[in-house]
This record gives C-alpha cells, structure tokens and sequence, in this order.
C-alpha cells in the first residue's frame, strides 16, 4: 500500500488536511470572506459580540494570512539550515563534527522559548525577525535529525557501492542519501509548523513579535486580555484559531509519519 | 557512580559557557542599544560615552565576555541595570515563585498525565482511550497563554472560585499551575501509553502472565518499572519546555517569578539581569537532566551497574 492509500485511511490525519487547507483559503480569500478592512476601525461596534455581522465578534478575521506566513517561512529557514548543517557534520565527520555538534548541544540546553527570547531581544520584535527567530530556534533539531540520519545512510552498502564505483560525493549525497532524508524530515516538519505557530504567537502575545498595527493571532489575544471582563471572546476567539491551525499541522504530522513509517506506528 | 556525577557536572560547565556566550553574543547584536534607552534620547554624547564606559560596554566583546566569566566564577553576576541591585539578589527573590509553579506542574504532570496513559494503555481502544487521547492532541495543540485567560475568564470571572492573578495562597496556585502543566499532560500521557503498550507486549510479561501472575502485580512489577524509564527522560525533557512555558504563565497570572522577570528585563533592555536569568533556567535545566539520568540507576539495575 502506498504511503498516500495509507495516509488517506487515517481519518484524523484528513480532517487536519481538510482544516489546513481551509486555513491557507481562508487566508488566500481573506479580503472577500472578511469585507471588513481589518484595519479601519468602528469605535461603536468596537468589541461586538460575535453575530451576523461580524462571524466571530468585531474585529480580527482572515488574518492567519500572517501567522500561516510566518510558520512557513520558518520552517523553510529552520529547514534549510538544518540540512545545510546536518550533512556538513555528518558527511564529514572528524572535527567540523565534533564542533558543530557541541555547539547544537549548546542549543539545545536552552529551554524552549528562551533561545527565541534571546534572538528576539537581540534582533528586535517585528514579524521578519520573529519569522528569523523562530526558524533559528529550529536549525538545532534539525541539524541533529539531518546528522543522524546521513551518519546511518554512510554506512549502507548502497552508499557505499556507489562510492566504491567512483560518484563523487556530491552525488552521493544527492541519489542516495537526500531521498532517504526527505520522508522522515516532511513529519518533522509539519510538526514543526505546529511549534512555529505556538512559538509566534507567544512571543507576539508577549509584545515581542509581530507588532500592531499589523495583525497576529498571539497579538489578538495580548490585546484582548486588557477588555477580558467586558468582551472575553476579543482573546478566546483568535486563541481558539490558534488551537485549530496547531491541531490541524498536529494531525497531518501524526498520519504522515504513520503513513510514512508503518513501523512508527502503534502511538 | 560518583566518577559519573562529577564528569556529567564538569561537562556541564562548557555547555553552560556556551550558552552565556550566545546569549551575550545575541544581545551584542541587539540594535537597540541599553545606554540610550537609559539616558533618553535627547542624552548628550558625553554622558552617552560615560556610561559605556561605566558599565563596561566600550571594551570589546571577547574582553567582556572573559570578564563575565571570570566574575561568574566568583560568584558575581554583576548588577541590573534597572534597579541597580545585585542580578543575584533579583534572581534570589524571584526563583522560589517558579521553583513552586514548575514543581507544582510537573506534579500534576507526572500524576495525570501517568495515570491517564496507564488506563489507555490497559484498555486500549476503549472509549477512555478515544476521550484521552483527543483531549492530549488538543492540550499539545493550545497556546499555554489562551488556556490561562480561558480558565481564568470561567473560575475566576464566571465562577468567581479563584483569584485571577497574583501570589502568596495556594489558591493563586491552582490556576497557573494548570496552565503550565496542561501540555506536559499530555505529551506524558501519550507517552506513558505508547511506552507501556511496548512493555505489555514483551515476552517477560507473557512469561509473568503464564506463571499466574495477578494482572496488578504485572502491571506494577514488570510493565510500570521498565515503561518508566522513556517517561523519565521526557518528564526530564519537559521541565525545559516547563521553564519556557513559565515565562507566559507568569505573565498572564503576574506571578512573581524569574520568566516575568525575565520579559521585564528584556523590556528595559537590561542585558545583565538577562544573562543572570537564562543562566539560572539554562542551570536548573542541566540539573534536572542530570537528575533524571541518575534516577535510571535506580529503576534499572542494569544501568546502576554501569555507573
């Protein structure tokens, strides 16, 4: 059975593809779904319950355009970073190993969150260098996955057949040792799409990431929290979006990784 | 065993060099700089060059960082720019308020999240199993500020049960303590299922089960005490996604501890009292680690042996 009939057999994993995509629609279709300009404001309506005319309450639709964005393009960075790393330590080894390996440890001990602090408090807040940050804070785990996998690769008879034939290793890499990587880094990644999401929102809920006027679900509810007793869905509505497009990434990260690794399975 | 607590403890000490430098590096790189926030910006040059010089930012980083930890080695953290107290004494008057939320949340964490999986486990594909491990994919799946103001917005709001931010009762415990643990909840209960799942397929529980062992003593003797070790590791783990999980916690229930002090700090751009936070987070983190892998020992004998 191929890994899509597989995939496709695990109704959670569709459901979180079905949300994902509506996601990415509603964020593409943003300015027809939400015919209000979220930037013009109604200081009469201001914090209206949510109802007909507003879907979810006054203000805020159609803005996961941003937080989407953001969780994409870190991942691209976080990804092209950790492979970038990951196949210079493991296809060299020796001390390029040794160095790049002790200093993802170091990494790694910061507790999470903490490292994006620091990057942010070093880079500024804005939606670029949250996007920066959050892709940075991702290039350890990656770098590590990468490593692994192409030391185990290495040492395949087919790597080193192929060798032993004469490819260059740039060619080594390419056919025998990329494709490999690929599957198990697409679980990775879709999970680190949840994370990034998570990551973005809290650091712009701490007033440290995306900056208003320009809107972010974690800023939502940051401002939110200030009318919390007169309008409580100002916070829980962009929240609860949050929660929705972390579980929909969670959900097709699990079914990719069932489908892609039967021997994962049983979790 | 001894020879392994200290080698495991001198080698945190690079790792713990290379954090300070990467966060001083970071904060090098840090485009708004300390001094004009402080003097404002309408400062003259002089006193701007003054207080560089004063607080040792002219010299250059290799220099500054050599510095640092050499007054580290000492014991000096050097002072806050803010409130030009020793960073020492902030970080001492705020640590015992995290110390009590993450203790508090990793108890909850190891309780529920342990017992939870154990259940699903036994009975798997039960209908406490489906509940379990929905409610686990949707505690992985919520932002840990937005189920703080949730619960506050229904216990202390609606149900006016418990106070909605602050210290000193344990009743401004529960809450943040919740918050925080939540997701622990159910990455330790997904693991705690999928690791004794493993065990109660093993052939030493088959053998346990044909001699007439009761199914309690099974369950207790032989799957619990070789699951426990995975679960070990990932409580160990998430005592780091803890700590970060604390700085947002604190913030939403202001909570006196070090993750508020730590987002105030990075505010006031105050770059010492920074350093002296995240060395103290990045510190208890190695020791919780190193704690957890010396608990192996204890589990598995084994692994004691090799010690």
């Amino acid at each position: 059975m191929t890994a899509w009939r597989r995939f496709c057999r695990n109704r959670l994993a569709l459901l979180g593809l079905a949300l994902v995509v509506v996601l990415a629609l509603s964020a593409v279709l943003a300015p027809w779904l939400a015919p209000l300009d979220p930037a013009r404001q109604s200081l009469i309506e201001k914090r209206a319950r949510p109802g007909a005319k507003y879907l979810l309450g006054a203000d805020e639709f159609g803005r996961d355009i941003l937080s989407l964005l953001v969780g994409v393009l870190s991942m691209a960075i976080a990804l092209v970073g950790g492979l970038l790393l990951g196949t210079l330590a493991g296809f060299s080894g020796g001390w390029i190993d040794a160095v790049l390996m002790r200093a993802v440890e170091i990494l790694l001990a910061f507790p999470y969150l903490l490292l994006a602090l620091a990057i942010v408090a070093a880079l500024g807040p804005g939606a670029l260098n949250t996007t920066i940050a959050v892709g940075i804070w991702g290039v350890p785990a990656v770098t590590r996955i990468v490593r692994g996998s192409v030391l185990t690769l290495r040492e395949t008879e087919y790597v080193g057949a192929a060798r032993a034939l004469g490819s260059p290793a740039a060619a080594v890499l390419r056919r025998h040792i990329m494709p490999n990587i690929v599957p198990g880094l697409t679980v990775y990644a879709t999970l680190f799409m949840a994370n990034a999401i998570l990551l973005e929102a809290a650091l712009s809920f701490l007033g440290l990431g995306v900056q208003p006027p320009t809107a972010s679900w974690g800023l939502m509810v940051s401002t939110g929290r200030d009318v919390l007793l007169v309008a409580p869905h100002v916070a829980t509505v962009p929240g609860l979006a949050i929660m929705l497009a972390v579980l929909a990434f969670n959900l097709v990260g699990d079914g990719l990784r069932d489908a892609l690794d039967p021997r994962l399975r049983g979790g | 065993m001894l020879t392994f607590v200290v080698r495991r403890l001198l080698f945190a000490v690079p790792v713990l060099l290379g954090v300070v430098f990467v966060v001083m590096l970071t904060i090098d790189l840090l485009p708004g700089d300390a001094v004009t926030l402080m003097l404002g910006e309408h400062a003259t040059k002089d006193a701007v060059a003054a207080l560089r010089e004063h607080l040792g930012l002219d010299k250059p980083f290799a220099v500054r960082y050599l510095e640092y930890v050499g007054r580290l080695a000492r014991g000096d953290l050097g002072r806050s720019i803010q409130q030009n107290r020793p960073v020492a004494a902030e970080l001492a008057d705020a640590w015992p308020a995290t110390l009590q939320l993450a203790t508090a949340a990793l108890l909850i964490a190891a309780a529920v999240g342990v017992a939870a999986g154990v259940v699903s486990a036994v009975w798997p594909n039960s209908v406490f199993d489906a509940v379990a491990r929905l409610a686990s994919l949707f505690g992985l799946s919520m932002p840990i500020f937005w189920t703080g103001l949730v619960l506050i917005v229904v216990f202390s709001l609606w149900l006016n049960w418990l106070p909605v931010g602050g210290a000193g009762s344990l009743s401004h415990l529960v809450l943040p303590a919740i918050t925080l643990a939540l997701p622990s909840v159910a990455m330790v209960s997904r693991m705690t299922r999928s690791s004794v799942l493993d065990v109660l397929r093993e052939d030493y529980v088959r053998t346990a089960r044909a001699k007439g062992v009761g199914e309690w003593w099974v369950l207790g003797k032989h799957a619990l005490r070789n699951a426990f070790i995975p679960i070990l590791t990932l409580l160990g783990l998430q005592s780091g996604q803890l700590m970060g999980g604390a700085v947002l916690t604190e913030t939403v229930f202001a909570w006196p501890g070090l993750g508020r002090l730590m987002v105030k700090a990075i505010f006031a751009r105050d770059y010492v009292l920074l350093q002296g936070a995240v060395l103290v987070f990045a510190l208890a983190f190695v020791i919780i680690n190193l704690l957890v892998d010396l608990s192996y020992g204890l589990l598995d004998p084994r692994v004691g042996r090799q010690l």
